[in-house]
């Protein structure tokens, strides 16, 4: 088949069709709409996750001291912050579904997962949703090494990965109080390296990961403005990370506040450009928008454009959008469970405003459960490399049985009355439904199994 | 249910005409070798057991002194076992296993993880058998996988992860199948067979769904239990079905263990689960219950002291169960350190005496002939296998 850039648009880089609303038929389009994905009018902060972290410290107190006259405001408090990713998952959903193009958000996803975090402890939530709308929102459209700095600078990130805690062992903290046994933590360091630039295969040392982990100490979080730099946890200079000194001065006293973080800044922005960075980054979007196998040339020719422009991520995406490998890999990956709860809702005519209106335990009936059913608990994948890309990570039995089930019910949890699965079938594929498809949904034997196929569909489910 | 008698298929092929006839979802099953006679069993008990409570060293003369409400021995009503250790009383169902010599312990054991007592940290250093000094990364693929990597003819259908929370033990490249009891989807024969039409193209969702619906279509002979141990003893039911067939490696959990305040109702209900699950197992397993061996570990133990809230908080040192006719029950394993001042870990917790991960090596061991070089490298990096704690029968 040869899928027409307009198909490309809207199954590939988007959220499938909409009755509503035609996919981007040019590439410019598509790419201008990345502008529309940026922190939306109920972005979090980190101020005012501090603040919530402020009232459940304030709540708990209380209730310690007042007793059951305080539990209702303590567990009210409480649920609030439990609900919030799910109240997030809604928001996601939402915007996703009015998306015209969906590039935007398609990229929110995929960037959020690349540099995962992932929120435990209650006074954690609200920082998680900081996370994706100040490091991850502002930047996708622009250069690779301002998010690298944002995603792994931002306090939501030094928590998870346990920066927060790091000390230099040779800094004055640690050396004043050597009882205390405070020192290095690694983790950030080799995942900012493994995971998050260079790549497991690149050619880099335990050592570098050390002395990237000295350069990151004095970076942590306090529990009234969130990021914190203290220049008495930071490892003194220099240290030597693949092959570059920095820091000659840090780690000593004297160094103006503001430029306290150059050296740190200086780092992040040397490890993004480089051609291992080029190289991975690129092989990533190629596997995660055509194939987990990607073709070669695909993968070449956004490297190469991410080498010249130094990272400039509109330009690599505006390879990926232009090259024929995309279309030529169709249907190669498989919808992650919110991508295929989106395209439904899509299909199904819903509009965002629609989907913003149901009661949320109506939404975590219909979307929240099921998606954890097909292998997606939304903000709790399982480790700091985010959500499997492989096709059958996906499509097992247990999944598959759980997509099925989901597409019987879904329908029915969202809408008052089922349209004809006909014109659904009609909808989900712009007119032009794969022919066992077309033969299968005139022979359901209700309207619920009609519209269920559609969305069990093998061609609903790929992309 | 999802069930595809022959009746139903044929009356369904009627109806959608005969092109349909050669895409049935349905194929015919395969009996590929199974792996040896032996059959392996892991229970995650997350949250936190409370080793004390559930096997109380009353024999020990500190213990009364840290414990006055729980733990109390046979004057609360526990089983004696063997004059030093007694049985929870809502472990009582299981009382004629130990009797039997089908029910053992090991007290004192921990994970290599220590410091801040995080339940999904000690889960998932417990899971993925490694060292805690790993970032979570490393910690991904699950022991349970490294061994099935390691087992001669082993299939995706050799293990199965059973429920519907995550399995991380299971995790891994080696492949596996999962499914949940309460699994159920009400599609009419009619719509199964558009969909095989469908998918008949597609290995990936061909497949998958022949799997789905003969495990969902197996699993229905279960009965849906009642009372205080239905979740767990479906979910043990469930896994003696895949076991008496080509299984032999098999995981789930049972949550409900985190007994902060409350602990003699909370630890209750949670034992009622356990006893539920490994008596289903028994009794599903019929005579393949002589080749099992079950393995019942939590992330750690519990502080020896009682709280202020009549419950423990996080520990280190905790209790292992071991169940099934393939292993020498009625008798403890390793070594009490004892609950003296001088005894405890950190001033606070039970001394652990032996790695937990020594006691499932030897296990693989002993059931699958895995080389030792394979266990201490591969499946359990780092692990000193140690001498042999004799356990299997």
């Amino acid at each position: 088949m040869h899928p027409s850039f307009s198909e490309v648009a809207a199954i590939r880089l988007g959220f499938g069709f909409s009755p509503l609303a035609d996919p981007p038929s040019d590439p410019d389009t598509l790419l201008a709409s990345i502008a529309e994905s940026g922190p939306g009018l109920r972005a979090m902060s980190t101020a005012a996750a501090i603040d919530y972290g402020m009232r459940l410290r304030e709540a708990t107190r209380r209730f310690r001291e007042g007793g059951e006259a305080e539990r209702p405001g303590y567990e009210a408090l409480r649920s609030e912050l439990n609900r919030l990713g799910l109240v997030d998952l809604h928001c996601r959903v939402v915007r996703a579904a009015d998306a015209r193009a969906g590039f935007g958000e398609r990229l929110v996803q995929f960037w959020s997962n690349h540099f995962t975090t992932r929120a435990v402890a209650l006074n954690r939530r609200a920082l998680a949703l900081a996370f994706q709308d100040e490091a991850i929102r502002p930047h996708i459209g622009g250069r690779f090494e301002d998010l690298f700095f944002a995603a792994d600078t931002h306090p939501m990130m030094l928590v998870y990965l346990d920066q927060a805690v790091s000390r230099g062992p040779n800094s004055r903290s640690v050396k004043d109080r050597p009882e205390r046994r405070f020192g290095l933590n690694e983790n950030l360091a080799r995942e900012a390296l493994e995971l998050h630039s260079l790549g497991v295969e690149a050619d880099y040392t335990q050592s570098d990961v050390r002395e990237f982990a000295k350069l990151l100490t004095g970076l942590t979080i306090n529990q009234k403005q969130g990021f914190a730099y203290y220049s008495s946890w930071a490892e003194p200079g220099p240290l030597t990370v693949l092959g570059t000194r920095y820091g000659q001065s840090r780690g000593g006293a004297g160094r103006a506040p503001e430029r306290q973080l150059d050296d740190i800044r200086a780092v992040f922005h040397d490890i993004a450009r480089r051609p291992e960075t080029a190289r991975h980054l690129s092989r990533k979007l190629a596997v995660h928008f055509a194939s987990d196998v990607p073709p070669a040339d695909l993968v070449e020719s956004m490297t190469a454009v991410w080498q010249e422009t130094e990272g400039d991520l509109s330009a690599v995406y505006a390879v990926l959008v232009n090259h024929p490998d995309l279309a030529a890999t169709f249907g190669q990956k498989i919808r992650q469970p919110f991508d295929l709860n989106v395209a439904a809702i899509r299909a199904l005519g819903l509009t965002g405003s629609e989907i913003e209106a149901l009661d949320l335990d109506v939404f975590k009936r219909a979307v929240a459960t099921p998606m954890a059913a097909m292998g997606q608990p939304w903000g709790q994948p399982k480790g700091p490399d985010g959500w499997a890309e492989a096709a059958d990570a996906w499509i097992a039995p247990q999944t598959l049985a759980a997509r099925i089930d989901w597409a019987l019910q879904l329908p029915r949890r969202l809408l008052g009355e089922l349209p004809d699965p006909r014109e659904m079938m009609l909808a989900a594929f712009a007119g032009v439904p794969p022919e066992p498809i077309a033969w299968a949904v005139p022979k359901a034997e209700t309207a619920t199994e009609g519209i269920a196929i559609v969305l069990a569909s093998n061609a609903f489910n790929r992309r | 249910m999802l069930t595809l008698d022959r009746r139903l298929f044929l009356k369904s092929v009627a109806v959608v005409g005969c092109s349909a006839a050669a895409h049935p979802l349905m194929s015919p099953m395969t009996f590929a070798q199974v792996p040896g006679d032996g059959r392996l069993v892991v229970i995650i008990l997350r949250g936190a057991m409370d080793g004390l409570d559930a096997i109380q060293p009353y024999g020990d003369p500190n213990l009364r002194g840290v414990r006055r409400t729980l733990s109390v021995g046979p004057d609360g009503g526990a089983l004696d076992l063997d004059g030093f250790y007694a049985l929870h009383p809502r472990l009582a169902p299981l009382l004629p296993l130990w009797q039997r010599g089908e029910l053992g312990f090991a007290h004192a054991v921990s994970t290599p993880y220590r410091g801040k007592r995080s339940h999904f940290d000690g889960q998932d250093i417990l899971e993925a058998g490694t060292g805690g000094d790993l970032p979570p990364d490393r910690r991904v693929s699950g022991w349970l996988n490294r061994l099935l990597q390691v087992i001669p003819g082993a299939t995706a259908e050799t293990a199965y992860s059973v429920g519907t929370e995550p399995m991380q033990i299971l995790s891994g490249k080696a492949a596996h199948l999962s499914w949940a009891p309460q699994m159920s989807f009400s599609l009419s024969p009619q719509a199964q067979i558009l969909l095989g039409h469908i998918y008949e193209d597609d290995a990936l969702f061909r497949d998958a769904a022949q799997d789905a619906i003969r495990i969902s279509g197996e699993a229905e002979v279960m009965t849906a239990g009642q009372g205080p141990g239905a979740a767990a003893q479906a979910l043990g039911a469930f896994t003696a079905i895949r076991l008496n067939g080509e299984s032999r490696i098999a995981t789930f959990s049972i949550p409900g263990w985190d007994s902060h305040a409350r602990q003699a109702a909370v630890i209750g209900r949670a034992l009622d689960q356990l006893s539920a699950a490994i008596l289903a197992l028994r009794e599903g397993l019929g005579t393949n219950w002589g080749t099992t061996t079950v393995l019942v570990m939590t992330e750690f133990g519990r502080t020896i002291r009682e709280n202020g809230t009549g419950g423990t908080d996080h520990g280190t040192g905790g209790v292992m169960l071991m169940a099934g006719g393939a292993i020498r029950g009625g008798h403890s394993y390793g070594e009490w350190p004892g609950l003296a001042e001088g005894q405890l870990y950190a001033g606070r917790d039970l001394m652990p005496t032996r790695d937990i991960r020594a006691y499932a090596a030897w296990a693989m061991r002993g059931m699958f002939g895995i080389e030792a070089s394979a266990l201490e490298s591969t499946i359990f990096p780092g692990l000193d296998l140690g001498s042999d704690p004799g356990f299997l029968a």
